[in-house]
């Protein structure tokens, strides 16, 4: 019996993937991955089976993105059907055969959740990416992640925009949640940005336990006591989130053979979150002039500058501040 | 000729005495032909849109018909256009690493990698390398991921057209740190585009991830790029340009990240304490490394030296964690350009630098 009205009822969380290397040369995940690979002991958790995966194997002997597409926009129906096999480019191959091993994406034997780690060159700080308005148990999740690691700050983006939308190694589950952990160049390892992106995965792995058995260890009943946490009866109470909700993608401004001439203004570089006004510095061309904002109302840019968005036309994307409320959840 | 000793003094500073006086004016041929280089590597951005800025303005000036007197002539170059078009380091082979004589004037065969055929091209365009031929400065932009600043980094540390126009960039400047990183390598070993011309030096500035263009990063270099330029009109123009120090940072080692003996994967990261602390001077016992399982590893080496390139993503295949160098102080002298009179008689056979 819950103690909220709309309650909604979830089946436990039985079976949980850790993906790194989606792209290959987006160090923290790879390195996470591999490690735990070697030595699970740090994921485990009672009454989950958590697995590490490394997404694009290819990708990460290289250190490069991808090999012949992009992995993590791989996974639309018509790529996971598409016939063809060996012929196929290999990031399809491979999203068939992940699609066969944490899927089939959408029906019930989908694993319950994908964590999906990645970097970026962006100055974001710790991101999560919610693909779903509706996803109690994932908003749930990141309210308990974000009153966890405060006063450090994890912040939600959700992507539920029609057009700008991506089909994800991720959407393979029926919970997908990205983690986007930046600023990190390329290639490179930060040990600051691998211990971050550690600390909300054990607090992930925590609530997906706490959801599942309720407190096990006396360790967990005290971290709830010092956030003051309310968990009573093996239900979260409703909870509201406020996300990020992505709007707009803003190109480079580009000459008439799509060279880019303009970069990242330096007031913009490094400001993601921060609210960005109509005729605030935006671009500066190579020729040292401004740029400025021309949209109706203020926005709350991310991704600003992220190295493997040039080849995609986009300088960064626009948001709006949204709360969402997230019902009360509980086990089936 | 120029004679030099080293004088032991205490600390960590050695300062080099010449046994020429210092108010002795060094006569330098003129400096015709300079060459501005982007995109060696294909990723490092800045580079490569400041020289296609340059290519742009330049474009412009001829339209116009700007004339100087004497001008200087600037080569503009993108060294690796296969690279820059995939935004990659290199195709098949660091082309910075493709300027040995060795390379240069070695056969080439029908599966020579793509680099190679390219340094040969840019030897034919800027060089021979060696020869009188050769441009008389090359300035080849780079970028770092490590926190390095603005460094000029030469094979010489007695060139005083580099160390000169180190000193020039300090004045105009001041606001962005910036270092002289020499490079020990004798003449005839030497690897990089800079080393194609008669001087060269490598401006290299960070951080900045590879693939991305930063706005000051890119700013920084364009004034770089400009102020060298500058330098080098003003060099010709027959002005003494004064003498001074330079504090050099010599490259003394590399240290590798520790590493599984079986898979050869990195166990540990630069640790956080050192992270972005380049040229900040580390000591024995400081912290370098940080191993996943949380272990902290420490230097162990004797003597206190200046780390940098810490972090630099092209470096771990390479096998380089970071780089350690000894600072010291190095008096360069007065320096002018060689008379039209100078240059024909150096030019006959009587050495190419003079002391007046």
């Amino acid at each position: 019996m819950s103690a909220y009205k709309n309650s909604v009822c979830f089946n436990e969380a039985r079976r949980v993937a850790i993906f790194g290397g989606t792209h290959g040369n987006e160090m923290s995940g790879v390195t996470l991955v591999n490690l735990w690979v070697k030595n699970s002991a740090e994921i485990q958790r009672k009454g989950v089976e958590t697995k590490p995966f490394i997404a694009n194997p290819k990708a990460v002997e290289k250190c490069t993105r991808y090999v012949d597409t992009d992995l993590n926009r791989a996974f639309s129906p018509e790529n996971l059907s598409a016939p063809g096999g060996d012929d196929l480019p290999y990031e399809v191959q491979r999203a068939q055969e992940i699609n066969r091993i944490f899927g089939p994406k959408g029906s019930p034997e989908a694993y319950d959740v994908i964590f999906d780690l990645h970097n970026t060159t962006s100055n974001m700080g710790c991101t999560l990416i919610l693909e779903s308005s509706k996803d109690h148990f994932n908003l749930q999740m990141m309210n308990y992640i974000k009153k966890a690691i405060t006063p450090a700050s994890c912040l939600v983006l959700l992507n539920e925009h029609p057009l700008l939308k991506y089909s994800t190694s991720r959407s393979v589950a029926k919970h997908p949640v990205g983690l986007e952990v930046g600023p990190q160049p390329q290639g490179v390892l930060r040990s600051n940005i691998f211990e971050a992106m550690r600390v909300i995965l054990k607090h992930a792995l925590d609530f997906i336990e706490l959801f599942n058995e309720g407190p096990v260890c006396n360790t967990l009943e005290t971290l709830l006591a010092e956030m003051e946490y309310k968990f009573i009866g093996m239900e979260f109470p409703p909870c509201t989130v406020e996300v990020f909700w992505v709007s707009e993608r803003i190109d480079y401004p580009r000459d008439a053979n799509g060279n880019i001439i303009a970069m990242v203004h330096p007031n913009l570089q490094d400001c993601d979150w921060e609210p960005l006004n109509p005729g605030d510095p935006m671009f500066q061309t190579f020729d040292g002039k401004t740029i400025h904002y021309q949209g109706s109302g203020t926005v709350y840019p991310t991704f600003i500058n992220e190295a493997a968005y040039y080849e995609k036309q986009q300088a960064f994307v626009t948001t709006r501040r949204e709360t969402l409320v997230a019902s009360a959840i509980r086990k089936a | 000729m120029i004679q030099c000793s080293t004088v032991q003094c205490s600390g960590q500073e050695v300062v080099e005495r010449r046994q020429m006086e210092v108010d002795k004016v060094v006569c330098l041929p003129r400096l015709s032909r300079v060459a501005v280089c982007g995109g060696t590597h294909g990723n490092e951005l800045s580079g490569v849109y400041l020289v296609r800025e340059l290519l742009k303005e330049e474009k412009k000036a001829m339209e116009e018909e700007e004339e100087e007197e004497k001008p200087v002539s600037v080569v503009l170059v993108l060294s690796n256009p296969w690279a820059i078009q995939q935004c990659r380091r290199y195709v098949k082979t660091d082309l910075n690493r493709c300027f040995t004589h060795a390379s240069l004037n070695g056969p080439l065969s029908d599966s020579a990698p793509y680099e190679l055929i390219r340094s040969k091209e840019l030897n034919t365009l800027l060089g021979p390398k060696g020869s009188p031929e050769a441009v008389d400065l090359v300035c080849d932009l780079h970028n770092t991921t490590a926190n390095m600043g603005l460094c000029l980094i030469a094979y010489s540390d007695c060139d005083w057209i580099c160390l000169h126009t180190f000193k020039h960039f300090q004045r105009q400047m001041p606001d962005i740190p910036m270092r002289y990183i020499h490079f020990d390598v004798p003449k005839e070993e030497s690897y990089s585009l800079d080393s194609v011309g008669k001087h060269g030096f490598a401006m290299e500035i960070g951080p900045q991830p590879h693939g991305v263009v930063r706005s000051n990063i890119y700013t920084a270099m364009k004034f770089g790029v400009q102020h060298m330029l500058d330098w080098v009109r003003f060099f010709n123009s027959g002005t003494i340009i004064e003498g001074g120090f330079v504090d050099v940072f010599t490259m003394v080692k590399h240290i590798d990240y520790p590493r599984d003996s079986e898979t050869h994967n990195i166990i540990a990261a630069i640790h956080p304490q050192l992270q972005d602390r380049d040229f900040c001077l580390l000591h024995p016992e400081d912290p370098l490394f940080q191993t996943f399982s949380g272990e902290t590893l420490r230097y162990k080496g004797k003597e206190p030296l200046y780390p940098f390139f810490i972090n630099e993503c092209a470096y771990y295949e390479k096998g380089i964690a970071l780089s350690l160098a000894r600072k010291r102080r190095v008096m360069i002298p007065a320096i002018r350009v060689q008379t039209e009179q100078e240059q024909q008689a150096s030019e006959q056979g009587f050495g190419s630098e003079e002391e007046e």
